[in-house]
């Protein structure tokens, strides 16, 4: 594989990675919408869910995407028109961006860079600007109203992400996500190194962190405020209809499975198959199935969750973020520390 | 090019490309859907009835104090990442210094809980 890749220009190289990124985005939003959308929670409330467009409805979500495209596209009158039009465009490349940090394997990945998680934390935050995009821009006293709450809510909760992300950062000495992944490969626990050292193991705590704060990143119950239907329609995507609406709902599971897929290098050992070595080149190819199963894996606790729990209150959710998380993830910092340190 | 500054080019082409396909799928719709805008159709959703007043009408940003809080965590959260990347070179050091810092950091938080700051009212 590294001889194939380096015989190419950087354009042709630059071209094959675009070509798996899209693959990888639109597999695992697929899978993500069909099997824990329609089919998870359709088993969980008792019925079939979608069986006609394809075997067992597995066509459901192109029938949908078909329908969507001959929707009228109704943008309200007093909207800020450009704005308003501009919105799903910020969340959705956001989305797609997050992806070019994540390794697939020794050889199969987007970008190899020492700022790795730098990166992936800045531009995830990215998507709050165009949500509250979408709430002002919409001009309607729904859409502000979610649109205030989810930034309150994202920036929150950007806070626990990031400093969970810390631990993982001082265990593994780098930055770099493949150099993370690679530190999880080489790892070992008290001597005994047969499956590597995966950050859950040893980074518990701030995997929960990380994991809770995922969930509000996402804005999926409990923490679902900003779209909460009872109260605010559905939030900042109130006015949107039609394709624009399908392009938010999504992003949504999109952003779900990339996250999914950030915690599973940071926390679960990315790529790696224990008892394998690191730079084999049969992980180029089972390496992104691997990764591929770990974030169903975590995208459905995710939405085991976002279907199990009711709602938090506004106030219950900035409570939890700063004087729980906030507090906890800095004791988690400084005892990796001491214990990198010490021991 | 150095490979360093390569690798911010494959990100802008990754963005260039996610805008692309948003293009592209709402092209596609642009050309396979109806467009016959009433005036009942444009107007606000507001559970039904007529929308009341300026749309932009005045909230209460009551989360104001937390955007200043996180601001000043998210630059702290700068300067704790390459000393985590680097700890085993600084030793018992470092780990001396960011235990001050971060015990700083506490009170700072400590401060806006005493002054009920972190009251969403």
């Amino acid at each position: 594989m590294i001889g194939v890749l380096s015989e190419l220009s950087y354009w042709q190289v630059t071209s094959i990675r675009v070509a798996a990124g899209l693959v990888a985005v639109l597999l695992v939003a697929g899978t993500l919408v069909y099997a824990h959308l329609f089919k998870m929670v359709s088993f969980m409330q008792s019925r079939l869910g979608p069986m006609e467009a394809g075997p067992y409805g597995s066509l459901q979500l192109a029938a949908e995407i078909g329908k969507f495209l001959q929707k009228e596209d109704i943008v309200p009158r007093r909207a800020d028109r450009f704005v308003f039009k501009a919105a799903p465009f910020v969340v959705l490349t956001s989305t797609f961006l997050l992806l070019v940090v994540l390794p697939g394997g020794p050889d199969a990945w987007f970008i190899s860079n020492d700022l790795g998680v730098y990166l992936a934390m800045a531009v995830s935050s990215v998507s709050v600007i165009g949500i509250l995009m979408a709430g002002w821009g919409s001009a309607s006293k729904y859409s502000l109203l979610g649109g205030l709450r989810a930034t309150g809510q994202l920036i929150a909760y950007e806070l626990p992400l990031l400093l969970a992300v810390v631990g993982v950062v001082i265990q593994a000495e780098t930055m770099n996500l493949q150099g993370i992944v690679l530190a999880q490969a080489d790892g070992e626990i008290f001597g005994w190194g047969a499956i590597g050292n995966p950050f859950i193991l040893t980074q518990f705590v701030g995997f929960l962190i990380f994991m809770v704060a995922m969930q509000a990143e996402l804005t999926q119950t409990p923490f679902d405020m900003p779209v909460a239907e009872s109260e605010l329609v559905t939030g900042y995507m109130t006015e949107y209809s039609g394709l624009r609406f399908l392009l938010f709902f999504i992003g949504e599971f999109a952003t779900a499975g990339v996250f999914s897929a950030i915690a599973a290098v940071l926390f679960l050992g990315g790529w790696y198959v224990p008892g394998l070595d690191p730079s084999d080149n049969l992980l180029n190819v089972i390496g992104p199935l691997v990764l591929f199963g770990k974030v169903v894996l975590l995208t459905f606790v995710v939405f085991w969750v976002r279907f199990t729990f009711p709602r938090f209150r506004e106030d219950q959710l900035q409570r939890l973020a700063w004087k729980f998380l906030v507090p906890l993830a800095l004791a988690n910092i400084v005892v990796t520390g001491v214990l990198k340190v010490v021991v | 090019m150095s490979e360093f500054l390569r690798t911010y080019l494959t990100v802008g082409i990754f963005g260039a490309v996610g805008a692309a396909i948003v293009a592209a799928l709402l092209g596609a719709g642009r050309i396979l859907r109806p467009s016959r805008p009433t005036a009942a159709k444009v107007e606000n959703y507001e559970s039904g009835v007529d929308p009341i007043g300026d749309m932009w009408s005045q909230a209460n940003i009551r989360y104001y104090v937390f955007a200043l809080l996180f601001v000043l965590f998210d630059v702290e959260a700068v300067f704790i990442f390459p000393w985590a990347a680097r700890l085993e070179a600084y030793g018992v050091f470092g780990l001396v210094e960011m235990a001050i810092f971060i015990f700083i950091l506490l009170l700072g938080l400590l401060y806006a809980w005493r002054k009920r700051m972190l009251r969403w009212v």
